[in-house]
């Protein structure tokens, strides 16, 4: 992994949100100067107009669109993209720090299966991750829309998909004492909402996905369905529940958690690639 | 007649009338409706599989919260010689048709159709594979 740590830190430990996004129309990376002016006119005219976060207080939000080379997969990807916004402190220029309000990035990991098949003057960055007020999301992701012709929808992520997540990441080797895995279920169909979690301790996790993966680098869904029958199993001679009858919507390892309504949390830099390349999976699958 | 998982409870066999359908309906949000449906397939009599078993999977208009491959799926019907119809029982259009459907294959199967059996389905299923 070849990833600069320091550049990627902020990534970690934040909870972002996901959507899929259609590839940009003559995105130019020269001008990513122009376009974090033009968008920080654009949200100060949607401010104008009533839109504002906070009402009956001046902001002036500051806008930085950078691009991050460090976090690509294969050659055909497009360096991510990331988009800062920012309060300026207090009316005057004074150098007190302005304090981030939002984030937003875009980002292609292996997402070649679709870089592979559009036609030139689009760029391919699947992958959008935001952390930040719902209404700056909105701001922006109406902005891009409007000037690169691209649709943005929120990426949720299905069981099935959430159970590869867990498979996969409880198998890393991690060099630090981990923390448990976990998968939470809700339970369908009952009059009070009914949630249960199960907590592995890490150790265990990954000895079981280790008897269970047979080609090192490699992820068969009959892999995942053996891993998961074993922690089914393994919960039902307990507690006589049927955890397969109910619905997997959050799972978290040391490496990174998700939630089925599309957010994610990444907790280990050295896994970061493997991460964002399934993510771009997904975001690719939704856009096809 | 529905039942939960097979076999049937076998003191109500006398009176039970002939079966000439099979339908297992798998939830696509359920992973342990799949396990219970492989495991009932155990118990069906090998002549029921000419044609007399169709799989049913509901609540495919939900995507984002299926918990099934359903790549396997299709293999469970192409392993069984049998057809899997998708559908969404929450949506009443899509009942009703589904419904109207399985009838009709009920009917076939129970030889009420002149020149048709159940028979034709498997050779149907046969004929997409050769393509």
């Amino acid at each position: 992994e070849n990833v600069d740590p320091q550049k990627t830190a902020f990534l970690l430990r934040k909870a972002w949100t996901l959507y899929s996004v259609t590839p940009l129309y003559r995105f130019r990376r020269a001008r990513l100067r122009d376009y974090a002016r033009l968008l920080s006119a654009f949200i100060a005219a949607e401010k104008q107009k009533g839109l504002a976060v906070e009402v009956g207080v001046e902001l002036d939000i500051k806008v930085t669109v950078s691009s991050l080379a460090d976090l690509v997969g294969s050659e055909q990807d497009q360096a991510a993209v990331l988009v800062q916004l920012s309060l300026r402190s207090g009316a005057s220029s004074r150098n007190s720090e302005d304090k981030l309000v939002w984030s937003g990035w875009f980002c292609s990991v292996y997402g070649d299966d679709l870089s592979e098949n559009v036609p030139e003057d689009f760029t391919c960055l699947p992958l959008f991750l935001t952390h930040g007020a719902e209404s700056y999301t909105s701001m922006v992701g109406s902005w891009f829309q409007k000037t690169f012709d691209c649709c943005f929808r929120r990426l949720a992520i299905s069981p099935l998909n959430l159970s590869w997540m867990v498979a996969m990441w409880a198998g890393c080797q991690l060099d630090r004492a981990a923390s448990a895995v976990e998968l939470v279920f809700s339970v369908p169909r009952l009059s009070q909402p009914l949630d249960i979690s199960y907590a592995i301790h890490p150790e265990d996790a990954k000895a079981l996905w280790d008897t269970v993966q047979k080609t090192p680098g490699e992820v068969t869904q009959e892999e995942v369905d053996v891993f998961m029958d074993c922690l089914y199993a393994h919960f039902h001679r307990h507690f006589k529940i049927h955890l397969s009858a109910a619905k997997l919507v959050k799972i978290s390892t040391a490496v990174a958690s998700a939630h089925c309504d599309g957010i994610v949390k990444i907790l280990h830099s050295q896994y970061l690639s493997g991460v964002l390349m399934l993510l771009t999976e997904l975001a690719v699958s939704q856009i096809q | 007649h529905i039942a939960t998982s097979l076999p049937l409870p076998s003191e109500r066999d006398h009176l039970r009338p002939r079966i000439d359908l099979i339908v297992f309906m798998i939830d696509i949000k359920s992973k342990y409706s799949l396990r219970n449906v492989e495991a009932s397939l155990a118990y069906v009599d090998a002549s029921f599989f000419l044609g007399k078993v169709c799989f049913l999977v509901t609540g495919v208009g939900r995507v984002n919260a299926c918990s099934i491959d359903t790549n396997a799926v299709c293999k469970l019907g192409e392993t069984y010689c049998s057809p899997v119809l998708f559908c969404e029982l929450e949506l009443e259009g899509i009942r009703v048709v589904t419904a109207q459907r399985l009838v009709r294959m009920l009917q076939i199967c129970a030889g009420h159709i002149p020149g048709v059996s159940a028979l034709s389905f498997v050779s149907l299923m046969r004929n997409s594979d050769d393509d």
